[in-house]
């Protein structure tokens, strides 16, 4: 029960993109169609779900006191975490690039620049600031992606409806989906009210 | 001694003006046309939550402005020796060795802010207009270009920053620069703000808005500049 609870509190009322915002960049850039969106969702949900438990593996063993090479070697983590993501980020990357060609192509230089997604690091420090266990990290990781995902769904599909409107000029594109992200957050902020205990 | 003089003559004549039309452009086209919140969409992670005060984003510009304009220079430099394929870690490395230096000096000069700004410093290397300068101008750029490039887009990012605390600090708390040595308190219920809503009968009704203080505010304040930098630079409409 305890993993549904965090997977829920991940996902819904502490959403990276909606709360937090973190991951804005490709979140802002490739929302602008559902099936891109939706590519870039499963692909942040993977990355996520993976690098969270290596990450914790490598935290609580290689970097910690206790770890196995005995020593506190905490200030190496920044630098760590970034190299284990970045290599799964390549990973997706070639396994993107086989299945779906097309997909690839529509997302560009997002795909690399998962890397810099503040979302997974961001989600990665948080796992170490919250003090999560093994199996933790892991709901940790898939609710957090899971958020990101819905969101920039949602965003996606909002855009798409909101081309066939009147929006002045200079405010169309851009400036639009900032508001329409500013006023997800305060739709979202009205989900703290939910106890995930009682789920 | 004549003869090296004259030998040095020709090659400085070559050389192009160290501050020229061109590396004027590099600085300013980040200001306007080419803005890294803006127009390019880049950063806005740091620019939402980093902006509640002005002290921090001050702060935090400065350290993004240093940690562009060098990790510009360093990859320029190196740009020949990358190889392309472990090019991203290699300024992943430049960029994060940066960002220790940052954090390692603010915690020894401002303890309080750099308590305030913890993960944001951090979150630095994963700032995309970094990254993305590195990609787009460095790497193809002689070191002393990359760097005005590196410095201009951290001023264009600073100056969007700065822009939203002081919006949101002045209408969310009444006061501007808190928690620096130059406070300056505004507007609010007391005697030490400048406008003291309890002794001037007309502002009675002010309250701060707290709207102001949630994250969601950046954006509305951020959709509004794209908003007024795009009615006032036409060009920039998205026509799509």
């Amino acid at each position: 029960m305890e993993l549904v609870n965090i997977f829920i509190k991940s996902a819904f009322i502490e959403n990276m993109v909606l709360t937090y915002f973190l991951g804005m960049c490709s979140y802002l850039a490739v929302s602008k169609t559902v099936k891109t969106a939706f590519g870039l969702g499963l692909a942040v949900i993977f990355v996520l779900g993976i690098t969270m438990p290596i990450n914790w593996l490598i935290n609580n063993y290689l970097l910690a006191e206790g770890g196995i090479l005995g020593q506190d070697l905490t200030f190496l983590r920044l630098i760590l975490f970034i190299a284990v993501i970045a290599s799964m980020v390549q990973l997706v990357e070639m396994v993107i690039e086989k299945l779906s060609p097309s997909l690839y192509n529509s997302l560009g230089i997002f795909l690399p620049l998962i890397t810099v997604n503040c979302a997974i690091l961001g989600g990665n420090l948080f796992m170490v600031t919250r003090e999560y266990n093994f199996t933790e990290s892991v709901a940790f990781g898939l609710g957090g992606g899971f958020g990101w995902f819905l969101a920039i769904i949602a965003i996606a599909a909002i855009r798409e409806k909101i081309r066939y409107s009147n929006v002045p000029a200079p405010l169309r594109g851009l400036g639009m989906a900032f508001i329409i992200t500013g006023l997800m957050g305060i739709a979202f902020l009205s989900l703290l009210g939910i106890d995930p205990a009682a789920f | 001694m004549a003869e090296t003089t004259q030998l040095e003559k020709p090659a400085i004549k070559k050389r192009e003006p160290l501050f020229g039309p061109k590396e004027r452009k590099l600085l300013t086209d980040p200001l306007n046309d080419n803005n890294p919140i803006t127009v390019q969409v880049l950063g806005i992670c740091s620019a939402l939550a980093v902006t509640t005060l002005v002290w921090p984003s001050f702060i935090m510009a400065i350290a993004v402005v240093f940690v562009c304009a060098f990790s510009s220079l360093f990859t320029s430099l190196l740009r020949k020796s990358i190889p392309k394929q472990v090019r991203m870690i290699v300024q992943l490395v430049i960029i994060a060795t940066l960002v220790t230096i940052v954090e390692m000096t603010l915690r020894a000069v401002d303890y309080a802010v750099s308590r305030q700004l913890a993960v944001f410093i951090g979150l630095i290397i994963t700032n995309c207009i970094v990254m993305g300068r590195l990609e787009a101008f460095a790497m193809a750029n002689k070191p002393w270009r990359s760097f005005l490039d590196g410095v201009g887009n951290g001023l264009g990012y600073g100056g969007i920053l700065l822009a939203v605390a002081v919006v949101r600090e002045l209408f969310g708390k009444g006061s501007l620069f808190a928690g620096s040595p130059i406070e300056w308190k505004i507007i609010g219920p007391s005697a030490d703000y400048m406008l003291n809503t309890t002794t001037i009968s007309w502002l009675g009704w002010y309250q701060n808005n707290n709207l102001m203080v949630l994250s969601c505010a950046a954006m509305f304040i951020i959709g509004v500049f794209i908003w007024i930098h795009r009615s006032w630079n036409p060009k920039l409409v998205d026509v799509s």
